[in-house]
């Protein structure tokens, strides 16, 4: 049985997606599952990331006339939970030979660095969702233009963050799920196993855990307290350091860079509107039932703090301060 | 037709406190509006819930009473929600910002196309007039949520699409039983009219929902500690201070994050939102994602080894030093001059 599951596995070394490490190790305890899905050819998952403002970090000048945001004015990150989610996507591709993970992102030009930053960790592949057309989304409109990029790629399997730190609305997932007819889960910490073709999912919620299962297709998102993402990797540094979109390419003029563009894995492929389908009205601003009506920035209001050290004496009084004005007593 | 919906969440035949704050909001929104203040009720053995949503202010109460429908599961609801508002067409849809709320409230935006406006701190009636087409829009939903970290408030409304749906945080609004209360009238949704199989796709297989022990959003005293603390065992000091004054412990994010506290003392954005008579920060740099939850405080007390930590811009006693240092202190004088 093992020499059939090995020849099996043999298809799969031919494209180095396979870990024969992995392989090995998981054996004894996932054969029968590995068969299963060797014949597969394993899942194939697409990991949702946003490269995302540092919102620790927002000047004066990010916010544009219209309320919208003017990320280029920010220092853009990988949005933390996303890594999470991508995590949760590698362990999957880790113990499934065969599995691919596909970073699927919107946004402007530059954020293909998450898609690269997404590689150097274990990702295969990543596609940049970008058009003009998609500025000025909220998250309905995001979701819908996810979607159909979703259903362009045909994954078995969607993760992503629960939620991303500029918005913290966590509408994303659940709403891409909704669009794609799929089951959700929200508020996943791990995905405990994957048998008979069933997700089982360890769901952190305010007040306790939840384990849920259900078959796939669906979308899964993950929350902060799942182990963080795995750091980058040598040999997949190495291999993508020159991932690039065509847009990235053609401003390369050096032959190098004409002959990477034949390596077929260092294409980041970059779609629009009319690549995954979409009905321009359902993008952008119009698409976006939702309005920015006004922003106020949040001003600290200006207020002497009474300084106090450690010693008794400073200490001492204050707390006969408290008890004169009833605050403690 | 057109009225004010309020999801109820419920755990073991209990209503949320964030469902009955929403009620207390929706009543103050429907009488602003002159409409009514509609609740939905779905779960399991939930006879009698009209009294207790009527005390808050509900004047209907749709429920959905299956077993199917307890505990709370995404497909099922969503369903159910769906079926009502296509019937009723509310204007305004309010969810808790919770882990139930926040899993609902984008699904069913998203089914009914309707904008959803996530983490509110305030909700007002007011009018928006276009700027490109002139049309004025009278008595719309301002939902207003800080983003951005907390860095801008910015208010949303939804113009054209109905309802305008909102989460809020539990603890933002205040829950009020209103005088002279009558049980809100009963309207049964037909269960199985709208439940499907492809609303099962997702079982649960287990559950351990604790009972909300730490309550720190009704503490008068907070002593609540940061990622400064440095550790589990200097966290006991701030129990020990807490427990002297009376008080609960709360924690900022990163400190729940390095293990030193419970999810469930979370103060901030992305936890409890809270505003006692007196706020104890210690360790607390002050990040405006934390401050953001506890600036209301009456009165804030900062320790921290940094003078310059931005905590100090918002409290009213900083003093610098050592937490590990500064607290035993605090309780050693409290008790000599207490009597």
């Amino acid at each position: 049985m093992f020499y059939k599951l090995l020849t099996d596995g043999r298809g799969q070394l031919a494209n180095d997606q396979f870990d024969s490490l992995h392989f090995f190790l998981y054996l004894p305890v996932t054969a029968k599952i590995t068969l299963e899905y060797m014949t597969k050819k394993g899942l194939k998952i697409v990991v949702l990331a946003k490269q995302v403002p540092d919102t620790r970090n927002v000047g004066k000048d990010a916010m544009k006339a219209d309320g919208t945001v003017n990320r280029a004015a920010l220092p853009a990150i990988f949005n933390p939970e996303d890594l999470n989610a991508l995590e949760q996507a590698l362990r999957l591709k880790d113990r499934y030979p065969g599995t691919t993970v596909t970073i699927l992102t919107m946004g402007p030009g530059r954020a293909a660095d998450i898609i690269r930053e997404g590689m150097y960790r274990g990702a295969d592949c990543g596609v940049l969702l970008t058009d003009r057309k998609f500025a000025g989304s909220d998250t309905l409109a995001t979701s819908y233009a996810l979607s159909q990029a979703v259903k362009k790629i045909q994954p078995d399997l969607v993760i992503a963050g629960r939620q991303a730190i500029d918005g913290d609305t966590a509408q994303v997932g659940p709403q891409v799920a909704e669009k794609l007819g799929w089951p959700q889960v929200t508020y996943a910490e791990s995905i405990l196993s994957f048998e008979n073709e069933e997700m089982t999912i360890k769901r952190r919620l305010e007040h306790g855990i939840e384990v849920v299962a259900g078959k796939l297709p669906m979308v899964i998102t993950v929350t902060a307290s799942a182990p963080e993402a795995r750091p980058r990797n040598a040999k997949h540094l190495m291999k993508f350091k020159h991932a690039r979109t065509v847009t990235e390419l053609q401003e390369q003029t050096s032959d190098y860079y004409m002959e990477l563009q034949s390596r077929e894995y260092l294409r980041i492929p970059e779609w629009g509107v009319a690549d995954v389908d979409a009905d321009v009205e359902q993008l952008g601003l119009s698409g976006s039932p939702t309005k920015v009506k006004k922003i106020d920035n949040v001003v600290f209001a200006a207020k002497e703090a009474k300084r106090l050290s450690s010693e008794d004496t400073d200490i001492e009084w204050l707390i006969k301060e408290l008890m004169a004005n009833h605050t403690i007593g | 037709m057109n009225n004010i919906f309020v999801y109820c969440e419920i755990e073991n035949g209990k209503v949320a406190d964030v469902s009955l704050e929403l009620l207390t909001k929706g009543r103050n929104l429907a009488d602003q509006l002159g409409c009514q203040l509609e609740a939905l009720a779905i779960g399991h053995n939930l006879k009698g819930i009209e009294a207790e949503l009527g005390q808050y202010g509900a004047d209907v109460v749709h429920v959905a009473d299956d077993a199917r429908l307890a505990p709370y599961r995404t497909l099922p609801h969503t369903t159910l929600i769906k079926a009502v508002f296509e019937v009723e067409k509310p204007q305004i849809a309010l969810f808790g910002a919770s882990s139930v709320g926040r899993d609902l409230g984008p699904r069913v935006s998203s089914l009914l196309h309707s904008g959803l406006t996530a983490d509110c701190t305030s909700l007002e009636i007011g009018s928006h007039t276009e700027n490109k087409t002139g049309k004025v829009y009278d008595k719309l939903l301002y939902q207003i949520r800080p983003a951005f970290g907390g860095n801008i408030i910015a208010t949303i409304i939804n113009p054209d699409h109905r309802p305008q749906m909102a989460t809020v945080r539990e603890g933002v609004m205040k829950k009020e039983v209103i005088a002279n209360a009558k049980p809100a009238q009963v309207k049964t949704i037909d269960v199985n009219k709208f439940l499907t199989d492809a609303d099962e796709a997702i079982r649960i297989i287990e559950r351990e929902i604790e009972e909300r022990k730490i309550d720190i959003k009704g503490a008068p005293i907070i002593v609540a500690g940061g990622y400064g603390v440095g550790s589990k065992e200097n966290f006991a000091l701030l129990h020990e201070l807490a427990q002297v004054l009376g008080g609960e412990v709360g924690a900022s994010r990163a400190a729940v994050d390095a293990g030193f506290a419970e999810h469930a003392r979370q103060i901030g954005q992305t936890g409890v939102t809270v505003r006692p008579k007196l706020y104890i920060a210690c360790g607390i740099s002050g990040q405006i994602q934390h401050t953001a939850g506890m600036e209301q405080s009456a009165m804030i007390i900062s320790i921290n080894n940094d003078p310059a930590a931005p905590i100090n811009q918002i409290a009213d006693y900083a003093i610098t030093g050592d937490v590990s240092e500064i607290i035993p202190k605090l309780i050693k004088y409290y008790k000599k001059n207490s009597k």
